[in-house]
């Protein structure tokens, strides 16, 4: 056996020996430590202690920096932390702090070993079980050492006693009835002359009071000493953020403070310590006008430094002040538009979140240009930050900084232009958000629908799929308000939309049904009424008058696809449905008014439903939609299948008809009219936004089992895949499969296509190479908003910068907006403080359900007799301590609630969890306390504070029972 | 407090990991990763710090140090200075080298115990408790002579000297 082990011990790689040939491995990292980890999993279980610890240094190594799991060997970590070498032993506590978590079973094992060493008269031992403490402690450990740590508090060595203080940290977090003892020792440190010792104390409050700021109020003169005696840099850094935590609490505070942070801001060269005095001014003493100039004076000595550092900062700071001093960003406006093209990404972050914030309704709109246009310079990921922060600047609280949707609308347009855009799942909800809410907005939603859906180029970028199938939706869902439904069924039946997932094919079928219904149904009420169209008003004679000039310029206006835009009620039947009453002339000169260019256009693409502009429409779709079921897609398979089984229906009719020539009133009798008004009526009723909560609302029926354990189903569908992820509310289904259009189908289409189209759209095309894309469109719809990609947009940034500058003075002067020419339209809102459906990312709350108990422990002793129980030692000391615990809270409270009675009384909630005689006991001390107190701050309101603190700590190193009661002196000091 | 330490070199490789939360290592060598991937992007000359919140969660910080061929990577929350530990950095870089003499990355490639050891001595449970690199270091050599002491009689294993002894 010994032979073996001097053998083991010979041969055994060493840790170096092992880093040394993963340098040189031939065989790959992988292969290479799996052999190690072969190799160490036999010598860990050598007798040698030697060999032992080597192997167990080896995988501690593996599992830090190559990422090996080594909880198998918790048991031998335990085994080289019990040995009596130094050497082994550090490796053995190293191991654990590696590897140990609360889950570990072998914590048990330690707690006597982690005793023993705590107790060592060797401080690198203590300090070896200190360190791991900190990192393992679990209830039971912290529970079963706090004497120990306890006794550490008061060593005389500073190496040890500074660890013990840093360790209290966890054991507070993980045994909170360590308070009781601990806690009195722990605020002893604070007078500590040793500075070490003096910056783990203060580290330790910083952390406890970032979780519960009130239990700590009481301790404030401590702080303030250290706030206006310290010189260590770290250690005011810490005491500021204390600070910065308790004075919003107590504004008696803020104004002691303000002083001495400023004159620090002032003297001090550190530059971390005079930017964490100007982050508490902002955060925490904004409310004193002085001290906040100063910050923002400091502040812009660091937006202009030469250390980028510094200059990001600056700018947080500045963005921690924006709530509640928007003139301090305003008054920087320069260095924060300079900063948009720094070099450095953070910067540029910080910056744009700033001008986001400056942003009001007044100027939102050239804001917004200003940064459309450096993001389309910019890399990818600056590019959708900046479309980011504009979408969420402008949705936020239901669109309130949006008056004029039409801009937003095609601004919206215009993101999805850009070619880094990644944001089209947000622009997708927006788009049909507005749609639902905005009922004003429509008309300018379908129209930039239909410029996206026009265009081929965009159904090959993936990132925009999400916008097409909202623009999509919106074309048919609004289709009435539509210049040209023609044009829009031809972007929808385009052959790349094959290109498509699945899942957005369906909302196109959908929308291509709901055109063609609107569409049919239109020519069907149009040949209907045809006397009624005599029966017409001035703009009808306008209409007419448009047609005539339209017919002198292109020959083949029967079937140039325009959509005779009739104000007659019985013409457009959605119409009705969202102008009850009578859509009379003023009405739709009301129209006319409201949109301006746009309608007149409307009116100038007046045509009449042909009838064989309606035959080949359903002809294309039959042409199109047939290859489609045999789609592997169900969604896309059944959608198709029904719209071709309703063209078939129909198309029967429509040519019988054609027979009989313009024969009106027969064509009303048939069956295709009636099939028409049924589908109609479906689609009539307008969608609108759902509220969160209103599932909720639905009761629940009385059969229904909810809870039933849906286990089965899984089996049962199997391989079926899940929906991938919601699209929009009231879009349809969504299935992932792949699009499965044939090539040749494709050709096809392309080839055949054209020729059933009519003769005008052919030379149109050839006009413009491309499919279905009008050039008109800059004539009809005159833009009033420069495109994203304008060349002359892309003028020299500094341009563009003074331009922002020049901006952002305006809400400076908080000019009104006097340019605007419209009403806000109504958003609607539902009531029930309903959240949008727009997913707006918010930084989550954060946890701090910590804090509770600490502050329980804190300011109420009194929480549990529970202490007693899991303490071992000596009783009557134990509740001594307690004791004085207790009259320390007391007094305090009692101060805090003479001084505010306003104050909820903190105890009382508390107290019921006592035992009945010792709550009696207390109340009877609490009551003289108040007396007390009352002459105390008599007595006290002459003295200085800081004499005070002085004395108090003479009287504290004569007896140190007499502390606690002494403890509670901020009410004094407050005043 | 300080949720992690880290130390890996400009192709990505870990040279030391030290996590004050414990996290299972496939989620350190995520981190590790995910780090890496943002500081191999950023360009010289900018800011030391990165937004680390969509990795180690809310209130998470992140400032990073280039040496040579090594990232020294900090990641803490909101109760500490963003410039203090800009200089804790530089504390430790200047401990290892006043322990390495002219620390290069070998030096911590091959002294993985050491380096723990001294940041032992400067951060305790995610605590900063020394700030002086002379402190540091007359720890650190104490604890090498301790070490030294209790492996002395092990350059002859310990069955060997149990038989000399008899």
């Amino acid at each position: 056996m010994a032979g073996s082990s001097i053998m083991e011990n010979l041969f055994q790689h060493s840790l170096e020996d092992l880093i040394k040939a993963m340098r040189l491995q031939l065989i790959g990292e992988t292969t290479f430590i799996s052999k190690a980890v072969e190799e160490i999993r036999r010598e860990i279980k050598s007798t040698d202690q030697q060999t032992k610890s080597t192997a167990l240094q080896k995988l501690s190594y593996l599992s830090a920096v190559h990422g090996v799991d080594m909880s198998w060997a918790s048991f031998q970590v335990v085994e080289v932390m019990s040995s009596s070498k130094f050497a082994h032993k550090r490796i053995g506590y190293h191991a654990a702090s590696q590897s140990f978590n609360d889950d570990t079973p072998v914590l048990l094992l330690i707690t006597n070993q982690l005793r023993k060493d705590l107790s060592s008269t060797n401080e690198f031992e203590v300090s070896l079980a200190l360190n791991l403490l900190s990192q393992i402690a679990t209830l039971d450990l912290a529970r079963d050492l706090t004497p120990e740590v306890f006794k550490l508090l008061s060593t005389t060595k500073v190496f040890v006693r500074k660890k013990a203080i840093a360790v209290v940290l966890r054991v507070f977090d993980k045994y909170p009835d360590a308070v009781r003892v601990c806690f009195k020792r722990l605020v002893e440190n604070l007078e500590s002359s040793e500075p070490l010792v003096v910056t783990a104390v203060i580290g330790v409050f910083c952390e406890l009071a970032a979780k519960d700021p009130r239990s700590y109020l009481p301790l404030a003169p401590e702080f303030y000493r250290i706030l206006v005696d310290s010189k260590n840099n770290w250690v005011l850094i810490k005491v500021l953020k204390v600070f910065a935590k308790l004075a919003p609490l107590e504004h008696r505070l803020g104004k002691r403070i303000v002083e001495p942070v400023c004159d620090h801001i002032r003297r001090s060269g550190a530059k971390s310590l005079v930017f964490e005095c100007v982050r508490t001014v902002l955060t925490s003493l904004s409310d004193y006008e002085s001290a906040v100039k100063l910050a923002v004076e400091k502040v812009r000595e660091l937006l202009v430094d030469q250390d980028p550092n510094l200059r990001y900062l600056g700018l947080q700071a500045l963005s921690v002040a924006a709530p509640k001093h928007l003139w301090a960003v305003l008054e920087n406006k320069e260095a924060v538009v300079k900063s948009l093209s720094d070099d450095d990404l953070n910067i540029r972050i910080e910056s744009l979140r700033l001008l986001m914030a400056m942003v009001s309704e007044s100027h939102v709109a050239d804001i917004s240009r200003v940064l459309l246009n450096y993001a389309l310079k910019s890399d990818p990921g600056f590019c959708n930050e900046i479309l980011d922060s504009i979408l969420r600047t402008c949705s936020r609280n239901f669109y309130e900084i949006v008056v004029d949707f039409d801009w937003y609308v095609s601004l919206l347009g215009e993101m999805a232009t850009i070619p880094n855009c990644q944001k089209g799942e947000e622009i997708e909800t927006q788009l049909v958000d507005i749609g639902m809410r905005v009922k004003d907005a429509r008309m300018e939603l379908v129209r930039v629908g239909r410029d996206l859906l026009i265009d081929p180029a965009l159904l090959g970028n993936v990132h925009l799929h999400r916008i097409l199938c909202a623009a999509a939706w919106v074309a048919g869902e609004y289709v009435e308000v539509a210049s040209n439904p023609f044009e829009l069924m031809d972007a929808l039946l385009q052959p790349r939309t094959s290109l498509l997932p699945p899942s957005i094919r369906a909302v196109y079928i959908n929308s291509v049904l709901k055109i063609l219904i609107f569409c049919l149904d239109c020519y069907l009420l149009q040949s209907d009424g045809s006397g009624s169209l005599y029966s017409v008003n001035l703009e009808g004679g306008q209409s007419e008058l448009f047609s005539a000039k339209n017919d002198t310029e292109a020959t083949e206006l029967a079937t140039c696809g325009g959509l005779n835009y009739e104000q007659d009620v019985g013409f457009n039947p959605r119409n009705t449905a969202d102008y009850s009453g009578d859509l009379s002339v003023e009405n739709g000169i009301d129209r006319a008014a409201t949109h301006g260019k746009t309608f007149t256009s409307t009116l100038l693409a007046k045509k009449n439903f042909m009838h064989e502009s309606i035959v080949s429409l359903l002809n294309r779709i039959e042409l199109i939609f047939g290859p489609l079921i045999t789609n592997q897609d169900v969604e896309v398979l059944e959608r198709s299948q029904n719209i071709l089984s309703l063209v078939q229906l129909i198309k029967e009719e429509i040519i019988d008809n054609s027979v009989l020539s313009v024969d009106t009133i027969e064509k009303k009798d048939t069956r295709v009219s009636a099939i028409i008004n049924f589908m109609r009526d479906a689609f009539t009723t307008e969608l609108g936004p759902v509220s969160v909560s209103a599932q909720g609302r639905v009761a629940v029926p009385d059969a229904l089992v909810l809870k039933e354990n849906l286990d089965e189903l899984q089996a049962i569908c199997g391989d079926t895949e899940l929906p991938s992820s919601s699209s929009f509310a009231t879009g349809g289904p969504h299935c992932t499969t792949t699009s499965d259009a044939s090539s040749s189908n494709l050709l096809k289409n392309e080839e055949s296509g054209p020729l059933n189209e009519s003769t005008s759209l052919i030379e149109h095309r050839k006009r413009h190479g491309l499919y279905y894309l009008p050039s008109e469109k800059s004539e009809i719809f005159p833009d009033e908003y420069p495109r994203a990609n304008d060349p002359k947009s892309n003028s020299n940034i500094n341009d563009e910068a003074a331009e922002l500058v020049k901006l952002t003075e305006q809400s400076l002067l908080l000019k009104k907006r006097t340019t605007q020419t419209k009403p806000r339209p109504v958003v609607v809102k539902l009531d029930d403080g309903d959240l949008t459906p727009i997913s707006v990312k918010r930084p989550e709350p954060r946890d701090d359900s910590l804090s509770g108990a600490i502050k329980d422990v804190l300011l109420g002793s009194e929480t549990g007799p529970s202490v007693s129980r899991s303490y071992p030692s000596g009783k009557s000391s134990r509740k001594q301590k307690e004791k004085k615990k207790l009259s320390t809270n007391d007094r305090s409270e009692m101060k805090e609630n003479a001084v505010d009675s306003e104050k909820p009384d903190l105890e009382s909630p508390n107290s019921s969890s006592k035992n009945h005689g010792h709550s009696k006991e207390r109340k009877h001390r609490g009551k003289e306390k108040i007396v007390e107190s009352e002459d105390h701050d008599h007595n006290e309101k002459k003295k200085s504070g800081h004499r005070h603190g002085r004395r108090k700590t003479h009287q504290r190193a004569k007896s140190p029972l007499n502390v606690a009661s002494q403890t509670p002196v901020i009410p004094d000091f407050l005043l | 407090m300080i949720k992690a330490v880290l130390v890996m070199n400009t192709q990505g490789k870990p040279r030391l990991a030290k996590f004050y939360e414990f996290q299972p290592v496939e989620q350190q060598q995520e981190a590790i990763r995910n780090v890496f991937s943002v500081l191999c992007t950023r360009p010289e000359h900018v800011s030391n710090f990165v937004d680390a919140e969509s990795f180690f969660g809310p209130d998470s910080r992140l400032v990073y140090k280039h040496f040579a061929t090594l990232y020294f990577v900090f990641i803490f929350d909101s109760s500490e200075n963003e410039l203090a530990m800009l200089d804790l950095i530089q504390v430790f870089v200047e401990t290892l080298d006043k322990c390495f003499r002219n620390v290069c990355e070998l030096d911590i490639v091959f002294n993985y115990s050491k380096m723990h050891t001294i940041l032992d001595e400067i951060i305790l449970g995610g605590q900063v408790l020394e700030t002086s690199s002379t402190e540091v270091m007359r720890a650190i050599e104490e604890i090498a002579r301790l070490d030294a002491a209790s492996n002395a009689i092990n350059l002859v294993p310990k069955s060997v000297s149990g038989w000399r002894s008899r």
